[in-house]
């Protein structure tokens, strides 16, 4: 007789899910977790897209430390010069079916670690699961330092570095042109001054990401997210154009925070702290190996994110693939069989829902944002020469099309048309 | 502010004398070590006057972004978490 009929390796978004919802439908859990206190080795830019946690926790955002209900959207595309932004304000973003709120891991992580808990779950921390327990080619629980646990059925929600899918032979060793890094400071401000500078009422938060030269023309971008009484502010990269980069990630970082158009919003603030973290956006192509005999992939750890450009999304994914992991565990419970036969039900049920959905929609996307260069500058260059001679006055005027058509012949209109296709099937 | 200054807000438990990354430079050949020096978020790779990497484990932010560039060379380095209670611990994430 197994410890456990489950074993949940990571308490984020997707472990602690799958350890409520399994825990609910009467299964013995053991969450098991890395970090000194659930959440504190965890980082998000970082937005929660409510939808998928609503369903299990109804009206959660009244309770949950969330920081910020984001009411507003901006993009900016910016040169060394200049910065184009759009802003999108709307109350349908406020819509409780469609809502998304700025989050902080390390006191959202441990909320619903709380709900696992309350619902019956052993969560152990700090311990790290340093390998899978094997009988023969069975997996049958883990090795944390001497311990050895056994469970029915392991679930690996291990984030995107996940050793034991790797163990496990489900995952490959992740590309660097398939994880992009995202660095981040904290930036403390008065809730007040937040309110102020971004246009905010009390709880109401913005989403803001910058194109151009924070990434100083290779595959990446700055993003920004107003949190209570912090501001989130920070650079995501793919890793695999990082690595091309004359300048290291912490100066282009620093140059980030220092340009004109940042430089003001976080004026007074002060830096309380600094993270980083890997982002999966591989998109379908990267998904490993989801489900075998006893074990399930979740989460980051399974690769289900999606980055388009002008959105970014993976902790919505992360729980709804926790919730639909428990289901498939609590059928197995009830056969009485942990074999890939009924844990394939998993894969089933990710494709017939959105996680996988998306991923096909968007299956074109990755290679879109990685190899269509001129979204990085080209782009951003014309967008801010365009608007710099409409809005800049010195005397004499000429029609806007004989000021704009030089410029997007010199951009190349052909590409442009091309990667506008390309771009509308792909985003 | 430096990444160095930034990391010094930073809640860290250094496991002294366990580094949980250990690096093989001589298994790397010069363009993934000048990688290493540019993609770590928290610039602990770092070249000395002989051009030889040298790799501080301590302000580690764990994010595996020197793991996945030195991917593709087999022995580059040997990654790891840190054991438990030690390493970064996030007060924000």
């Amino acid at each position: 007789m197994a410890d456990y009929d489950a074993i949940v390796v990571g308490a984020g978004l997707s472990g602690s899910t799958a350890a409520y919802c399994m825990a609910k439908a009467g299964l013995s859990v053991l969450v098991i977790e890395r970090g000194e206190a659930v959440g504190s080795k965890n980082v998000t830019g970082g937005r929660l897209y409510s939808h998928s946690l609503e369903k299990i926790f109804p009206g959660f955002a009244d309770s949950a430390p969330v920081e910020r209900k984001i009411v507003k959207e901006r993009i900016s595309m910016m040169t060394a010069e200049s910065c184009f932004t759009v802003e999108f304000a709307s109350d349908r973003l406020k819509n409780p079916a469609s809502a998304s709120y700025s989050v902080m891991r390390a006191n959202f992580d441990p909320w619903l670690a709380a709900k696992a808990e309350e619902a019956g779950c052993d969560v152990v921390c700090p311990a790290v699961a340093d390998d899978l327990l094997r009988d023969g080619d069975k997996i049958i629980g883990i090795r944390a330092g001497e311990d050895e646990l056994t469970s029915d059925v392991v679930l690996l929600a291990d984030g995107v570095n996940s050793l034991l899918g790797q163990k496990a032979g489900m995952k490959e060793e992740l590309s660097p042109h398939q994880v992009a890094v995202g660095c981040k400071e904290i930036v403390e401000l008065p809730k007040g001054a937040i309110n102020e500078r971004f246009g905010l009422n009390d709880g109401e938060g913005v989403a803001h990401l910058f194109a151009g030269t924070p990434s100083n023309a290779l595959v990446g971008g700055g993003f920004l997210y107003t949190n209570k009484d912090t501001v989130s502010i920070g650079l995501v990269m793919t890793v695999g154009g990082l690595t091309t980069s004359s300048l290291r990630l912490p100066d282009l970082m620093e140059a980030f925070r220092e340009s004109a158009p940042v430089k003001p919003l976080l004026a007074g603030g002060t830096v309380v702290e600094y993270a980083a973290h890997l982002v999966p956006e591989g998109g379908l192509r990267m998904i490993p190996t989801l489900s075998r005999d006893n074990v399930l992939l979740l989460g980051d750890a399974a690769g289900f994110c999606l980055n388009l450009a002008y959105t970014v999304r993976g902790m919505d994914y992360a729980i709804a693939s926790g919730q639909l992991a428990a289901e498939t565990v609590i059928e197995a419970r009830e056969k009485n069989d942990f074999s890939n036969a009924v844990l394939s039900g998993y894969v089933s049920r990710l494709e017939k829902s959105y996680v996988l959905k998306d991923m096909k929609t968007h299956k074109h996307a990755p290679a879109f944002i990685e190899h269509t260069k001129r979204l990085y500058k080209a782009y951003p260059e014309l967008a801010a020469n365009v608007l710099a001679d409409i809005f800049t006055v010195s005397g004499p005027s000429r029609l806007i099309i004989r000021k704009t058509l030089p410029k997007i012949f010199k951009a190349g209109p052909f590409g442009l048309l091309m990667d506008g296709l390309k771009g509308s099937r792909a985003l | 502010m430096n990444v160095a200054q930034k990391l010094s807000l930073n809640k860290f438990v250094v496991d002294e004398g366990n580094p949980h990354i250990v690096i093989h430079p001589e298994k790397m050949d010069a363009e993934t070590i000048k990688a290493l020096t540019v993609v770590c978020p928290a610039g602990l790779y770092t070249l000395d006057e002989k051009g030889t990497l040298a790799f501080e484990f301590a302000g580690c932010l764990e994010c595996g972004t020197c793991r996945v560039a030195t991917a593709h060379k087999p022995g580059a380095m040997e990654w790891n978490h840190p054991r438990p209670s030690f390493g970064v611990q996030y007060r924000w994430g």
